[in-house]
């Protein structure tokens, strides 16, 4: 029982990392939210106030905007149809009975422990090289000519690398939720003469469904704000510029503050309203 | 109750697995061998797999060129204080929240996780503005302060979700018996907690030493992680492979092993419990 003196003191130990993740949160924001009104460019000595919906009137209408937002979703979409079909495929490999199971698991979520630079750095050179790269050696190999994969195609390059690091998670997340899956279940159905196609499709996609869609939503959370994988590669070239790495062109590179923060409260909003489609899912979880 | 299946079955699908398995870490495997190599014999043509001269100057060269062990230091320094300290503030919090439950309870520890989702490059410069102001940029205070709060909601929602499936009915035992809450704390509590603890350290510090986009735009020299190490080999300096092979693996190294101990938290700790 929570006596009166407990629920005090539970405030209390609570309260540290309240205050911290608020003042974390509150503080940036407030003053991104407070530069997105300004024409603020400090490598010129600018700091004009006030320019109201200026800044966002011209980031949403530049059309690198736009490109930026076609990219970000072609990327995040590309990425997430891949994990997602190999995951469910190789979640179900996985859960057949195998010889070194253990050693195969290891191997397979080895990638997701990778830091992205490393990850980036090593595909962009080693594999992808249009001369000296491996892939170049295996296409002449096949009798083709080598491809000089990051600049002729440049978003796809990304998202091989990139869902590289997180066909892993997805696998491991859906394996977990496979091996959940109660095993009578599967065998009443064999048993009534269901086929493997039928069993997957009525028991074992509606089973995963939950799980995919925590996958989907955790990727793009993360996925959404790539961001060393593009640096190291393409520096947001060739059409690799997603929304994320504009807003840091702005900021960074063109020192163009009030633009840029207008562009982030954009992200900030893109981002909540992802956020509650995942709220909703865990916290279904917390009442069960 | 297992299923019989057949040895041929089983033989396929071994087989399958395997190879699958080979193919995604062969980058990985591809990065060890290279480390081993001449500058030449990595661009040989056609790539020689294992049979050529075995040798370890890369590493030696990697070390004396950058002083490798300098990031590495700053990267054990900057993951593991951010974690520990994290740690610090929130089992307090899991603790209370798990064990005193209240009404508003949900909605902090949802709020909590909410603000993991706050997109960085919105927040990049006020921190960067606040980081010369009190002069803390490139430090440790700064990183290992930026570190600690971006992981901060996974440690507390981890330790929740540990805490949680500790039996009440010892704690009011012990209660029963007398216990003050400090003897709770320290007999009861603290030995039961201690592989959830455990687990969520190591899936932080995993987090944190992989984290880049925070440790490339904080930092530039003093404080600068593992991650910053391996970026500077971005700029094309014509035949670099085995070096970059040999400072890669030496970067990867370390949280690979501390992964493959890790897989089965990393499910429950990245999905915030959602799957089981």
């Amino acid at each position: 029982m929570a006596t009166q003196h407990s629920r005090s003191a539970a405030r209390f130990m609570i309260s540290p990392a309240v205050i911290l993740l608020l003042g974390w949160m509150l503080v940036p924001l407030i003053m991104t939210l407070y530069f997105s009104f300004l024409d603020y460019r400090p490598l010129r000595g600018i700091f004009d106030c006030c320019v109201g919906l200026e800044n966002y009137s011209r980031f949403m209408g530049s059309s690198s905007f736009w490109d930026s937002v076609t990219t970000t979703l072609s990327m995040v979409g590309g990425i997430l149809a891949i994990t997602l079909v190999l995951g469910v495929l190789l979640s179900l490999l996985l859960d057949q009975p195998i010889w070194g199971q253990g050693i195969v698991r290891i191997l397979v979520i080895a990638p997701f422990f990778v830091m992205p630079t490393v990850s980036a750095l090593v595909w962009k050179n080693m594999f992808m090289n249009p001369v000296n790269g491996l892939l170049a050696y295996l296409w002449k190999f096949m009798g083709l000519q080598p491809i000089d994969w990051l600049s002729e195609m440049p978003l796809f390059s990304i998202i091989v690398i990139v869902s590289w690091q997180w066909l892993p998670f997805a696998t491991l997340i859906l394996l977990t939720a496979i091996q959940s899956l109660d095993s009578e279940q599967i065998e009443a159905a064999e048993m009534d003469g269901a086929g493997s196609l039928s069993r997957f499709v009525y028991i074992i996609m509606p089973h995963l469904a939950r799980a995919i869609t925590v996958v989907i939503l955790i990727q793009t959370i993360f996925l959404l704000s790539i961001f060393a994988e593009i640096f190291v590669t393409t520096g947001g070239a060739f059409g690799t510029r997603t929304l994320t790495y504009l807003i840091y062109q702005r900021i960074i590179e063109s020192q163009n503050i009030g633009l840029g923060s207008a562009g982030g409260i954009f992200a900030v909003i893109l981002a909540n309203i992802l956020a509650i489609f995942l709220m909703r899912i865990v916290g279904k979880n917390l009442d069960a | 109750m297992a299923r019989a299946v057949s040895t041929r079955k089983k033989t396929f699908y071994t087989i399958a697995a395997w190879a699958v398995g080979l193919i995604i870490f062969f980058p990985i495997l591809w990065i060890f061998l290279t480390s081993f190599k001449t500058e030449a014999e990595a661009i040989s043509d056609p790539p020689s797999f294992l049979f050529f001269d075995w040798t370890t100057e890369n590493y030696g060269v990697v070390q004396e060129r950058s002083n490798y062990v300098r990031f590495l230091w700053n990267s054990v320094i900057l993951s593991l204080g951010s974690t520990v300290i994290g740690l610090i503030v929130a089992v307090p919090a899991a603790w209370a929240m798990a064990f005193v439950p209240g009404k508003r309870t949900k909605d902090v520890l949802m709020w909590m996780l909410s603000t993991k989702m706050l997109p960085a490059v919105g927040v990049l410069y006020p921190i960067v503005l606040i980081a010369r102001y009190f002069g803390i940029y490139d430090s440790y205070l700064l990183l290992i302060t930026v570190l600690m709060l971006i992981n901060l909601p996974i440690i507390v929602w981890m330790l929740y979700t540990y805490f949680k499936e500790i039996p009440v009915d010892i704690l009011e035992a012990a209660r029963m018996d007398g216990a003050t809450l400090r003897d709770e704390i320290i007999h009861v509590l603290t030995p039961m907690a201690i592989p959830g603890i455990a687990s969520t350290l190591l899936l932080n510090v995993i987090l944190a030493w992989n984290e880049a986009f925070w440790t490339l735009n904080l930092t530039t020299v003093n404080a600068a992680p593992l991650t910053a190490f391996i970026a500077s080999y971005s700029s094309p300096e014509g035949l670099f492979y085995a070096k970059l092979s040999a400072a890669s693996t030496m970067a990867i190294a370390p949280i690979l092993i501390l992964g493959w101990f890790s897989q089965k938290q990393l499910v429950r700790g990245l999905t915030f419990g959602a799957v089981k």
